[in-house]
């Protein structure tokens, strides 16, 4: 448990932002959307992450003004709770608990205190319906609160939020449900229904996709997945309603909605153009097109002045009512598969990885923010369901960044595998990469591997692909022949050399450090190669199993070469050409840190992945942990950090260089961190309250110095209290009371004595000290929780234990006498020349 | 938002032989010159003196031509039969000539008459030249002899019965009044001096000799025979420096452009080659459309001038470059062009204040209509004379783009005849093209797809899918033969892997989990 109970796995790279419809506050300022289990802040000018609001234990599911106060916003979430927060200051005000997964919620200036909720209802049968509940709000100044008072407004909704919204402010609500529009008024307490047909003459498809009302007049537009907006009027009677129809969209529409005043209707959909129809005049329209991935949402802003629609391809595009671009906030893109390796720009130290389609992405993991994506395939992307289109398969890079080769396919039915081979150079003016060389069908089949020679030095580069049509060929860059044609390209890259083996399928190759070898493993034979004459040095095999992953040992090990099979791990000695050792497990992927010896090989047993860190040299892995996630495990890169760490522990020291970022098979980037590492990136991101959004107030300036202050005289105690432990913080109250703001604060008198007490030196104060015992508790509690799971977690505990106690001692002792070593390099000669005066 | 990514044209290698810096000297030439002789032009020569005048020789007759004009500006008819190489005088005046009759005959340039006959050879005389001292002419005759003779008083001074075939060519030394050089059907090539009573450097061709060239500075000798081009060095005693073997017919003229760089040889395979002198590699390729017996070059390489045996020579005239100026110059001055770059290549100083204005893209016609999804359209565009002869490979583009889109059916459709029979020859054309065929063979079975149902309306269309069944057919074919060869040559191959023995040792089993 000791041994790396400090080291946590944790997800990184930002959750989607395209899940519910974002929000743009009052003064369009700020814009807030849901993001995996918080509620994100953006501002709308700067597209920067202001700050988070985190409190939800589930996903949460919906994000609402609170239409009586707009500085405060209303979250909803799988977890069973709305709360409540104040989002300039990121500050929870109330928790409401409903006791069910909350899926969309509702909110109008009419209802006060009142929320509708789409909960999903433990019903009869055993198909799940989903219910409008009307939940008022229990009124009382506590932070956590329980509503009690429900009341099911209507049954068998979609959970889907665009299928629900208000009508004239509140009067009546419009819900879709299939081939079905409800429509339910509050004061009559009566609800229409109105039936489509399943399907019209013309190959149409009627279903309901969403719905949003006009917010001064009688009329419900409704979204279809053919592509049909319908407008109805005259709902409140039985029969004599009418709709008239817009066709525009050519596939479903996913998102409608209607300006403040009414005036314009929005829609969007797969096309990705966001069309604005004139209200009256629907002859008139605007278009936006190219906006990027599906529109899956469209916002406005209350003053009309923004609109804003959300992407599948999790991007948010902030608009102006002038139908003009402003802004683009773009989390991490993640598709159903991440074709490409994980892999790391040397230059920017970005992750890179295949986003968009026909696009790298390069995002900072430093940052968590999306740098830029490079398009690949240039071009035109047509927004239609069942269509081909080419697909960045594979990318990488050279050991300066200096160039980049991606690969492209398209693969139809019935016809040609169409492959590009493109090599890009890295354009220190523009700063990004610029296409150098296209090559069309390098291959007759697909690109099974592709890496570039690694030494830094050499003058020339060298690519090599494999492919399954069974050659490899080594790809060179070539300088121009000497033409003094019209105009003169820069040198281009050729092919060197090609080469198969027996026909068998090459499935991966790799370069040795120097760059002096390559293997390439032609499926069961490990086939190594001099890249300088092209001549076939070696092979090795080791009969059963393919080997699927291929790596070699960096700087101390270079001379060992590992694959994987699939059920063994193997090491062979380049020296004696033989077998160094073997160990079985399922290794789904094999990373070399390039910064030093050590490899981290992830297996697949038995429903999850487990990660074992080692060095091809040493017996006993440096690292191992069980259970890393559920599921394979097939993409991982190291990271190269920053600044190094200063663990001294053994079994985190592999942490010290490198990070390690991996795909789980839900498509969720996760790292491991040690202890050390959070502490510090807490500490810096308390430093961290200045909002760039607040003016600079003298009174700004005044509160921001004394909580400077009191922050410095806070780290000044810590490090006293250091030892003892069981102080608690002083100034708890004082606290509350500067960083709460004003409107949300009790009454004066009321915290006056609280405040006051505060300030007395508090030596006996029975209440707060045995407060302060019951948080103690509940954090140990909470260990020893986090203890249970881990322990549940590992199938074998005694060799961990073993380990730990091995490594445990030295670790002391080596800190102890690193210590020593310090002291005894520091100069001391002042000292000296003070006593001799 | 993005705007609009045009359609990609790719970009194809270009085929065939690569732009050079000689490949460019050598066709900036004017299209040639076509001139009907009597009979197959044997013989051309350069006068040293400007204009440059050259002579032709032809059946019976020499022909003077100047060096621009199209009709002789003197002929010499006087032969009783066939006249050979008809060689001017480093002064220009006066001209020699062989017959077939065995007389050679000495020619004032300015006058009608023969000056002199040089009686003695038995046999027709093909070779004839000046001496560097003037005074001295050089023949070779069939009768296995070649003599020198005093141009003053008609005599013989000299015979020389070395060579044992017919001495079909010749050169004297323009440096040495005492040096010559005879090429022979016997296979050698021997260097003769004056003062001695024999032969100096006898060189071995291999082939009966056809032409026989001197370096300007006559260190150097080129003798070409046969198919083979050969260079002797003089100097080391008649070495052979390289052999060439570039024509697959009888090479039978050489020529030196005018600073030594460039040597160039005819052949009756109907081409001239132009070879470096330095590296003796084929520079440039010249097409004739009969075979070559004779080749001469202008001094300053201003015109080539090819003999033919179909009785044609044809002058190519070097372009002056002054000319192209001028045409240059005149686009310029025209006056619509000019307001259109009015103000546009203005060039900011260095105090300007610049204002960007936002660049308007260009897009293409096809891509425009693309833009707008009217897809029949844009292939309509695409498929326009200009770019479907001239660029086929945007044609192929826009086809390739409609394809990705998944409406290529819906722009293929609804053609009537003339759309029809215009894509079909289109893909008829192009359809063996490597580079188009992938493309191509889609929308080729589109098209049979869509149209099937009327197959037999027209004959046109009909004719037209008959021959591209037949082209795929033959295509078929020779993809066939093709895998054949590379078979062939793979089992060579195989033949010559080496193996190797891998060592085997003991191996550790380490056990981690």
């Amino acid at each position: 448990m000791v041994e790396h109970g400090d080291i946590r796995v944790v997800h990184c790279g930002g959750s989607k932002i395209n899940f519910r419809d974002p929000v743009i506050t009052h003064d369009s300022r700020f814009l807030l959307c849901a993001s995996g289990e918080a509620v994100k802040v953006f501002s709308t000018s700067t597209e920067e992450c202001i700050h988070e609001l985190r409190g939800h234990t589930g996903l949460v599911t919906g994000v609402l003004l609170r239409p009586s106060n707009h500085l405060q916003v209303y979250s909803s979430s799988l977890d069973g709770t709305l709360r409540l927060w104040d989002f300039t200051d990121g500050i929870l005000i109330k928790t409401c608990v409903i006791g069910y997964p909350i899926y969309s919620f509702y909110a109008s200036d009419k209802h006060e205190n009142v929320i509708f909720i789409v909960a999903s209802m433990p019903s009869d049968k055993r198909a799940e319906r989903f219910q409008l509940v009307a939940v008022h709000l229990p009124q009382s100044g506590d932070q956590m609160v329980e509503a009690q008072e429900l009341s099911a407004v209507l049954s068998g909704v979609n959970p889907n939020p665009a299928a629900i919204a208000f009508g004239r402010g509140g009067e009546f609500i419009a819900s879709v449900n299939d081939l079905q529009l409800e429509v339910y008024f509050f004061k009559k307490q009566k609800s229409y229904r109105f039936f489509l047909k399943e399907d019209n003459k013309k190959g149409g498809w009627n279903t309901f996709t969403c719905v949003a009302c006009h917010p001064k007049d009688d009329c419900i537009a409704t979204g279809h997945e053919d592509g049909k907006i319908r407008l109805w009027r005259n709902f409140n009677h039985k029969k004599e309603y009418t709709y008239s129809t817009l066709h525009w969209h050519h596939s479903t529409v996913s998102s409608l909605c209607f300006t403040p005043e009414g005036t314009n209707l929005l829609s969007g959909g797969v096309e990705s153009v966001l069309v604005q129809w004139r209200y009256n005049q629907e002859s008139e329209r605007d278009f936006l097109p190219r906006l990027g991935g599906a529109i899956t949402h469209i916002t406005v802003s209350p003053d009309g002045s923004l609109f804003c629609t959300s992407h599948s391809d999790n991007k948010i595009t902030i608009i102006q009512s002038c139908v003009k671009v402003s802004a683009v906030i773009q989390g991490l893109v993640k598709g159903d598969s991440i074709r490409t390796d994980l892999m790391m720009d040397p230059r920017s130290k970005a992750l890179v990885l295949n986003g968009k389609p026909g696009h790298l992405q390069f995002y900072s993991l430093q940052r968590d923010k999306l740098l830029y994506n490079l398009d690949i395939v240039q071009q035109e992307y047509i927004h239609e369901s069942g269509l081909q289109q080419f697909e960045v398969v594979k990318a990488a890079f050279d050991a300066s960044g200096s160039w980049l080769a991606t690969v492209e396919e398209r693969h139809q039915k019935a016809a040609e595998l169409e492959l590009n081979l493109k090599l890009w150079a890295f354009d220190e003016q523009t700063q990004s990469f610029v296409l150098n060389t296209t090559i069309s069908a390098p291959h007759d089949a697909q690109i099974t591997a592709m890496c570039f020679c690694q030494p830094t030095d050499s003058q020339t580069t060298l690519l090599v692909s494999t492919s399954k049509d069974g050659h490899f060929k080594a790809w060179q860059l070539a300088a121009p022949a000497h033409t003094e044609g019209t105009d003169d390209e820069g040198p281009s890259w050729l092919c060197d050399f090609v080469s198969a083996y027996h026909g068998l399928v090459p499935e991966c190759c790799s370069f040795s450090a120097d760059g002096s070898l390559l293997a390439v493993v032609f499926q069961e034979v490990v086939t190594v190669w001099s890249p300088s004459t092209w001549e076939l040095l070696t092979t090795l095999s080791q009969p059963p199993g393919a080997v699927s992953d291929l790596c070699f040992g960096r700087l101390s090990c270079s001379k060992y070469l590992l694959g994987t099979t699939a059920s063994n791990l193997l090491c062979w000695n380049l020296l004696t050409c033989s077998l160094e050792w073997t160990t079985s497990m399922d290794v789904r992927r094999l990373v070399a840190d390039p910064l030093s010896e050590n490899m981290a090989a992830f297996c697949y047993q038995s429903g999850s992945t487990d990660l074992f860190v080692f060095k091809p040299s040493e017996p006993r892995p440096l690292f191992s942990h069980k259970a890393v996630c559920s599921g394979k495990v097939t993409q991982a890169v190291f990271a190269p950090r920053e600044e190094m760490l200063e663990s001294c522990e053994e079994s985190s020291q592999w942490l010290n260089r490198s990070q390690l970022y991996f795909l789980t098979q839900q498509m969720d980037l996760m790292t491991f961190t040690t202890k050390a590492e959070e502490d510090r990136l807490l500490a810096s991101s308390k430093q961290l309250v200045i909002d760039d959004s607040v003016a600079m107030t003298p009174f700004y300036l005044l509160l921001g110095k004394h909580r400077q202050q009191q922050q410095e005289h806070q780290d000044s105690d810590s490090s006293l209290w250091a030892e003892r432990t069981a102080l608690p913080q002083t100034s708890a109250s004082m606290k509350e009371l500067l960083q709460t703001p004003a409107h949300v604060l009790p009454s004066t008198s009321y915290l006056c004595s609280m405040f006051v007490q505060s300030l007395l030196i508090s030596v006996s104060d029975a209440r707060e000290e045995k407060a302060h015992a019951e948080e103690e508790m509940e954090s140990e509690k909470e260990e020893e929780d986090s203890e249970e799971e881990m322990e549940s977690s590992r199938s074998k505990p005694e060799l961990a234990a073993a380990a730990a106690t091995e490594s445990d001692t030295p670790a002391l002792t080596k800190a102890q006498a690193r210590e020593l070593r310090r002291v005894r390099k520091l100069d001391h000669s002042w000292l000296a020349g003070l006593l001799d005066s | 938002m993005a705007s609009f990514k045009p359609t990609k044209i790719q970009v194809y290698p270009k085929l065939g032989e690569k732009v050079t810096q000689d490949t460019l000297y050598w066709k900036n030439y004017k299209a040639p010159v076509q001139i009907k002789e009597f009979g197959a032009v044997t013989s051309i020569d350069f006068s040293p003196v400007t204009p440059h005048n050259f002579a032709v020789t032809a059946f019976t007759r020499i022909h003077i031509y100047g060096p621009f004009s199209q009709e002789p500006v003197k002929s010499f008819t006087r032969f009783k039969d066939t006249a050979y190489c008809g060689r001017f005088r480093s002064d220009g005046q006066l001209l020699v000539a062989g017959c077939e009759d065995s007389v050679v005959r000495l020619f004032d340039v300015s006058g009608k008459v023969a000056l002199r006959l040089f009686k003695g050879h038995t046999k027709a005389v093909h070779l004839t030249d000046f001496t560097s001292d003037r005074y001295q002419i050089l023949t070779g005759s069939d009768d296995y002899t070649c003599r020198l003779w005093d141009i003053p008083n008609a005599t013989e001074l000299t015979t020389y019965t070395e060579h044992t075939d017919y001495i079909r060519c010749g050169v004297t030394s323009k440096l040495n009044r005492d040096l010559f050089i005879t090429g022979s059907y016997d296979h050698t090539v021997k260097l003769f001096d004056a003062r001695v009573e024999k032969s100096v450097i006898t060189m071995d061709h291999g082939q009966p000799v056809e032409s026989v060239l001197l370096y300007p500075s006559e260190g150097l000798l080129v003798s070409a025979g046969g198919r083979h081009v050969k260079v002797w060095d003089l100097l080391k005693g008649g070495q052979p420096l390289v052999s060439l073997k570039n024509h697959h017919k009888t090479v039978t003229s050489l020529a030196l452009s005018s600073n030594g760089q460039r040597l160039l040889s005819a052949s009756l395979d109907r081409h001239v080659k132009v070879y470096n002198t330095t590296n003796y590699k084929v520079v440039h390729n010249f097409d004739y459309a009969a075979s070559i017996l004779s080749l001469g070059l202008a001094p300053d390489d201003a015109s080539i001038v090819v003999g033919m045996t179909n009785s044609i020579l044809s002058i190519k005239h070097r372009k002056n470059q002054e000319d192209s100026k001028e045409i240059a110059g005149q686009q310029r001055r025209r006056p619509s062009y000019r307001v259109f770059v009015k103000g546009k290549n203005y060039v900011p100083k260095q105090d300007d204040y610049l204002v960007s204005k936002p660049v308007k893209e260009h897009l293409a016609k096809y891509d425009k209509q693309l833009q707008r999804f009217n897809v029949s359209k844009a292939l309509d565009t695409a498929l326009g004379t200009y770019i479907r002869f001239r660029k086929p490979e945007i044609t192929v583009a826009v086809i390739k783009e409609l394809d990705r889109r998944g409406t290529l059916k819906n722009a293929l459709a609804g053609r009537d005849e003339r759309g029809l029979s215009q894509l079909l020859n289109f893909i008829i054309g192009n359809l063996v093209d490597a580079r188009f065929t992938p493309v191509l063979v889609t929308a080729a079975e589109m098209i049979l797809d869509i149209y099937q149902s009327v197959i037999g309306q027209s004959p046109v269309v009909d004719r037209q899918l008959l021959r591209l069944q037949d082209l795929v057919k033959r295509e078929i074919e020779f993809q066939k033969d093709l895998l054949e060869v590379l078979g062939m040559l793979d089992t060579m191959f195989a033949s010559s892997l080496p193996r190797k023995e891998v060592p085997c040792s003991g191996i550790a089993t380490l056990d981690w989990v």
